[in-house]
């Protein structure tokens, strides 16, 4: 702006330009801030489990005694989690194992199989999906899924299997999705090549398009881990809540989520278990960020090649 | 011969998973529809919850929901475009933008009760905001604020390029460019995201359990203005919104017909989810006809 000499020039290049580019570079790094002071707030609460009560991180971690209100022979509180972190894992395993394949069946239905039919119908009802809050399904567990499980295949209704399930139909969309944008984005002449060679459809699927898109689709599958990792409500009403580790499908267990959204509001604020909650919150955090780097380690190995 | 026998069962085996999601799509939707609808009507929709008695409604809750949308859109609008316009048109290729880029990726992966604990702890305790409106406003915001960036952010790229430079080449600045040229033309884009993203505000539930709590104080609606806690628009009083308000009602109510109240109200959130995505994909289709001049 060198050529800007009279004073009116600059009060003018303050109102037309200096704002906005003022504006939006605050909005830009305020992104920054808030991701920032997220980590930092709840970390700060996370690690006083840690640093006051002087659990071990591996016994937070491996251990499966939680017995927040009793103390061990050191004299400190037996916060072990293993159980929801293990209740966490199996059941988004569970939901990921279930889904994963329906989901690329769906979008290869989409975008090979029945395009117009797919396009027209499939896709906008996968959408529709996606738009139904957590608690409606959890609402739907509860009052269809758990009595039918309790009716006709036994146990409490409360499972494992129960919150599995409601996992599965909630994550569909995602990989869905991700994975017929994957196939999509594969250049026409793989399948005309294959074609060509005189391979049926389904040796086209299956030997060329589902390996070129398998890094797209392996994102899916991450980005709906993560959520199925991080579903809070809809588990919590259908799993049972209660503090052990599942010997079956039908067994009722818990996981990092129930139990902060089941007990953060009923324990005092500094107490040894209150503080384990928070801690179980920055290892959640931990968590969402480790799937993110794994799909940007997917994502930057795909534009390498 | 093998090979096309194989995929001729391939193919038969993706039109079944096919219709079975499909059937399970409309299965749940028309289940809770059906079992809705026979609890909703306009005495659901007006009168407030009871406590030990059937009957109640759902009026406040509904409220509530509308009104958290409004104030979390309210601020999310404003900070998500900017940064959307920064990251569209101001940032350089760099550290700092790859970091943003890194950010917005972390945000929109949080776990929504990780969110509403980062609320709990900043707005309502250190704050002192209490279980309120604000705080939960504030939550929301949070989760929305990485799909409202990158919707305005792709909103913009698509204005094309000769647009811009014809406003440039006039003499405006870029930011009289921006906000006169790019952002008319990126406008029906926008408004359709800023739809889609609204209407999640109503089915979240884990982030605002402890950022607006899980009460309602007694409205009274003829106290609108006040600062008092049962004014409804005092945005620093306790608002359990609908979705919440379901959650709530099957751990812990003393209701006798709660199972109906939970139905009525599944129904009714159902159906204004429905709504915002109607309404975003006509105008997202009134986009296409304005682009291609189709009809």
């Amino acid at each position: 702006m060198s050529n800007m000499g009279s004073s009116i020039n600059k009060k003018d290049y303050i109102k037309k330009e200096l704002f906005g580019k003022i504006y939006s570079t605050f909005c830009g790094l305020l992104i920054i801030v808030l991701t920032i002071s997220i980590v930092f707030f709840i970390a700060s609460k996370g690690i006083v489990t840690f640093t006051r009560n002087h659990v071990s991180v591996i016994d937070f971690i491996f251990s499966s005694k939680w017995a927040p209100e009793s103390l061990n022979s050191n004299g400190t509180p037996q916060l072990g989690s293993a159980i929801f972190i293990v209740g966490s894992i199996l059941v988004s395993l569970f939901a990921v194992i279930v889904s994963t394949p329906l989901s690329v069946c769906a979008a290869i239905f989409m975008t090979e199989i029945s395009p117009k039919f797919g396009e027209k119908l499939l896709r906008p009802s996968i959408e529709l999906f996606v738009g139904i809050p957590s608690v409606v399904y959890g609402w739907i567990g509860l009052s269809v899924l758990v009595p039918f499980i309790r009716k006709n295949i036994g146990g409490l209704g409360f499972s494992f299997l129960a919150g599995g399930i409601v996992l599965t139909i909630m994550i569909m969309p995602t990989i869905a999705s991700v994975a017929s944008d994957s196939l999509k984005s594969l250049p026409l002449n793989y399948k005309e090549a294959s074609f060509a060679l005189g391979a049926t459809r389904w040796q086209t699927i299956r030997k060329v398009l589902l390996p070129a898109a398998a890094p797209g689709i392996f994102t899916g599958v991450v980005l709906g881990l993560a959520r199925a990792f991080g579903e809070a409500l809809a588990v919590q009403m259908v799993i049972g809540n209660s503090i052990k580790i599942p010997s079956g499908l039908l067994d009722p267990t818990t996981t990092l989520t129930s139990i902060i959204t089941m007990d953060m509001g009923n324990t005092v604020s500094g107490s040894a278990w209150n503080n384990a909650l928070w801690s179980m919150a920055l290892l959640l955090l931990l968590i969402s960020f480790g799937f993110i780097l794994i799909i940007r380690k997917i994502s930057s190995r795909r534009s390498m090649r | 011969m093998n090979a096309k026998i194989y995929d001729k069962i391939a193919t038969s085996i993706f039109y079944l998973i096919a219709s079975l999601i499909m059937l399970l799509l409309f299965l749940i939707v028309g289940y809770i529809l059906y079992k809705g609808i026979g609890v909703l009507n306009l005495k659901f929709i007006t009168t407030p919850p009871k406590f030990m008695e059937p009957g109640g409604g759902v009026a406040p809750q509904l409220f509530n929901s509308f009104y958290l949308l409004v104030l979390s859109m309210l601020i999310t609008i404003p900070l998500g475009v900017g940064a959307g316009i920064y990251m569209a048109e101001y940032a350089r290729p760099g550290r700092i933008t790859d970091f943003i880029r890194l950010c917005i990726e972390t945000l929109s992966s949080l776990p929504s009760i990780v969110v509403g604990l980062f609320g709990f702890l900043v707005f309502v305790n250190s704050l002192h905001w209490g279980f309120s409106l604000l705080s939960g406003a504030l939550a929301i915001t949070v989760l929305n604020l990485p799909a409202m960036t990158r919707i305005s952010e792709d909103a913009i790229k698509s204005v094309p390029e000769s647009l811009k430079e014809a406003s440039l080449a006039l003499g405006a600045t870029k930011w009289e460019t921006i906000y006169k040229v790019i952002l008319p033309s990126a406008m029906l884009q926008l408004i359709t995201g800023t739809i889609l993203t609204a209407g999640r505000v109503f089915g979240e539930a884990a982030a605002l359990l402890y950022t607006s709590g899980m009460t309602t104080p007694d409205l009274k609606f003829n106290r609108l203005f006040s600062f008092s806690k049962v004014s409804p628009l005092n945005p620093l009083r306790p608002a359990e919104t609908l979705s919440v308000f379901i959650w709530k009602i099957n751990s812990e109510s003393l209701v006798p017909d709660a199972r109906q109240v939970a139905d009525g109200a599944s129904a009714l959130l159902i159906i204004i989810v429905f709504l915002f995505n109607i309404i975003s994909r006509y105008i997202g289709k009134m986009i296409y006809r304005k682009h291609t001049g189709s009809k």
